[in-house]
């Protein structure tokens, strides 16, 4: 190294990470380019590039119910998972917060690491034939319960250090003036908590938005399939695939995953992190 | 009231109110605060503490849907357990989803995370924001949809990598399904290792490697001698993470589906055809579920420990 001319190596290590960079820009943005360019194009095929632009494939995708059907599934999985994950979390994270009930603390720490270990994969097998036993499977309540089971330890975490940062004082004032818990919990604590619960609802959104596996293994009629699972059908199936419609609808199906996170990632940053994947 | 109204309300409540929990400021007693809590906690543990428990019980059966065992299931004790240590198809899932944790996640995320995050301290604003932008779609979007991009890009007639490199006919996903994972989740999961490892790198005190340069440390030396003392924590963290997920991971079903001829069935993978595809033996799938489960328990606990350690 030290027979080197620094100027020489210096240069030499400039080029080196301009072609680093390079190729790592290629490498990230070579598979998107399909999803960007294919949905417009006139011809699409499994090649991404753009042979003329035109808005036909969307309108392939407007006249095929399947697959409107399929988004309002991934709709009612998604929102009911997010809704009942952020009603039972603000509850139980309230109340883990203000009122000491023993062995909180040992409590909360054994559900997260839980959640963190029995992860879909390690528990399909237990959690199908519990649910085929039950007389459960194909049924889309059952996999919104399913998932918000898995779901809930995290939303109860980040939801009680939310809960904790609120200062007191309010709902002390609320008291001295009179007021019965109900009326604290329902005008008081509601509104402070409510930034907290929306953060945990998009958070509970976006994974089950993008969850394969559950609805994969749990439910059995392709009406009730969500879009990922459809998604899925569409190239297993064999033959040729109908490009228009994959193109567009896989466009169609990402978009909402981009803007909720752009949403939370402007407003929270980097806490938009953690808890269940897979 | 005993307190003036323009008294400080905290020391107002406390002498009004009757004793109770200190923190209890709405007056929900303990009875509500456990109503309040029960709902969650009664779906996590039917939904999750369950479903983990019956695994350990499950291992033990001959219990399959298809068979003659659908109706009575048979106790058949450890054999699951030591059928599936000669079961060559399992030992074979094992070594490949050492390959694939190891490849894609612990080397191959962790490395190219932290070289992008360390470009990006002194890179131009523009670059780092279409590459940011590039490695977080990676990871943002749904799995089926990354999973139909690549099957685009790596297609035998008409793939874009064909195309560019000149290869028309060249199946990647048959010939090379294990590169083909491995370089797939490096694209899909490097996001993470980014923003945590630029997070870290944010706390370096650029004093310290400031000294450094100017006791005329190299670039390398500046990172081993510098830099990794510092990030330490967040190494093992996000190591520790990564290899949970990964080992997790059912993505590569999406694209491979474990083949050609169990060539890329990864453990998640070979657990779901056992216990749910064909034969559907729940109970010798159950036993394999079980080791996942021991196996995430330990990485775990490990890194619990760790973060109580470093807490002192």
């Amino acid at each position: 190294m030290s027979g080197i001319d620094p100027v020489v190596r210096q240069t030499l290590s400039r080029i080196g990470v301009y072609v680093g960079v390079c190729v790592a820009t290629v490498f990230f943005a070579l598979p998107l380019l399909w999803l960007v360019l294919t949905p417009f194009s006139k011809h699409p095929s499994y090649r991404a590039t753009l042979n003329g632009v035109s808005l036909d494939n969307f309108d392939k995708l407007f006249h095929n119910p399947q697959l409107w059907r399929s988004l309002r599934n991934s709709i009612y999985l998604a929102g009911g998972t997010a809704i009942l994950v952020i009603v039972l979390a603000a509850l139980a994270s309230y109340a883990l917060s203000r009122v000491r009930i023993p062995g909180r603390d040992q409590l909360l720490y054994a559900l997260l690491l839980l959640s963190s270990i029995v992860t879909g994969t390690a528990a399909m097998v237990p959690i199908f034939l519990m649910l085929y036993q039950l007389n459960l499977l194909d049924k889309q309540f059952a996999v919104v319960l399913v998932l918000s089971g898995g779901l809930l330890p995290a939303a109860v975490f980040m939801l009680k250090d939310f809960v904790d940062s609120i200062p007191r004082s309010y709902e002390e004032s609320a008291r001295v003036f009179g007021a019965s818990p109900s009326q604290i919990l329902r005008h008081i604590v509601l509104p402070l908590i409510r930034p907290g619960m929306a953060t945990v609802g998009v958070w509970a959104l976006v994974q089950v938005w993008g969850n394969f596996l559950i609805p994969f293994i749990l439910l059995s009629d392709e009406k009730k399939y969500p879009a990922a699972v459809v998604m899925y059908t569409f190239y297993d199936t064999g033959g040729q695939p109908n490009f228009a419609l994959i193109s567009t609808f896989a466009l169609v199906y990402s978009v909402p995953v981009v803007v909720l996170y752009l949403i939370v990632n402007k407003r929270y940053g980097f806490s938009f992190q953690g808890g269940i994947k897979g | 009231m005993a307190a003036p109204p323009t008294s400080r309300p905290v020391e107002a409540a406390a002498v009004v109110t009757r004793p109770r929990e200190d923190s209890d400021v709405a007056g929900l007693g303990r009875w509500r605060a456990g109503a309040f809590a029960a709902p969650a906690l009664v779906l996590v543990a039917i939904f999750l503490v369950f479903p983990a428990l019956w695994t350990l019980y499950l291992g033990l059966l001959d219990y399959s849907l298809g068979g003659t065992t659908a109706q009575s299931p048979q106790y058949v004790g450890l054999r699951n357990f030591s059928d599936a240590l000669s079961d060559p198809l399992f030992t074979k899932a094992l070594y490949l989803t050492l390959l694939y944790v190891g490849f894609s996640a612990v080397l191959g995320q962790n490395i190219l995370g932290f070289l992008l995050a360390w470009y990006f301290r002194t890179a131009p604003g523009w670059v780092r924001v279409i590459v940011n932008v590039l490695v977080l779609l990676a990871w943002i979007l749904p799995g089926s949809v990354v999973a139909f991009l690549w099957q685009a890009l790596l297609d035998r007639n008409n793939g874009t990598l064909n195309e560019i490199l000149h290869t028309t006919g060249t199946a990647w996903t048959i010939d090379h399904p294990m590169i083909v994972i491995i370089i797939f989740n490096i694209w899909r999961g490097t996001a993470f290792s980014m923003l945590l490892y630029s997070a870290a790198l944010s706390t370096v005190p650029s004093s310290h490697l400031e000294v450094a340069r100017l006791a005329g440390a190299r670039p390398w030396q500046q990172l081993r001698d510098v830099v990794l003392p510092t990030i330490r924590r967040h190494v093992l963290t996000n190591t520790l993470l990564i290899t949970l997920w990964t080992f997790n991971d059912f993505t590569p079903f999406l694209i491979t589906g474990g083949g050609p001829d169990n060539e890329s069935q990864t453990l998640p993978v070979f657990i779901y055809k056992t216990a749910l595809l064909g034969k559907q033996q729940l109970g010798y799938g159950s036993a394999f579920s079980l080791l996942l489960l021991v196996a995430n328990l330990i990485i775990a606990v490990i890194y619990i420990r760790f973060l109580r350690g470093s807490k002192r």
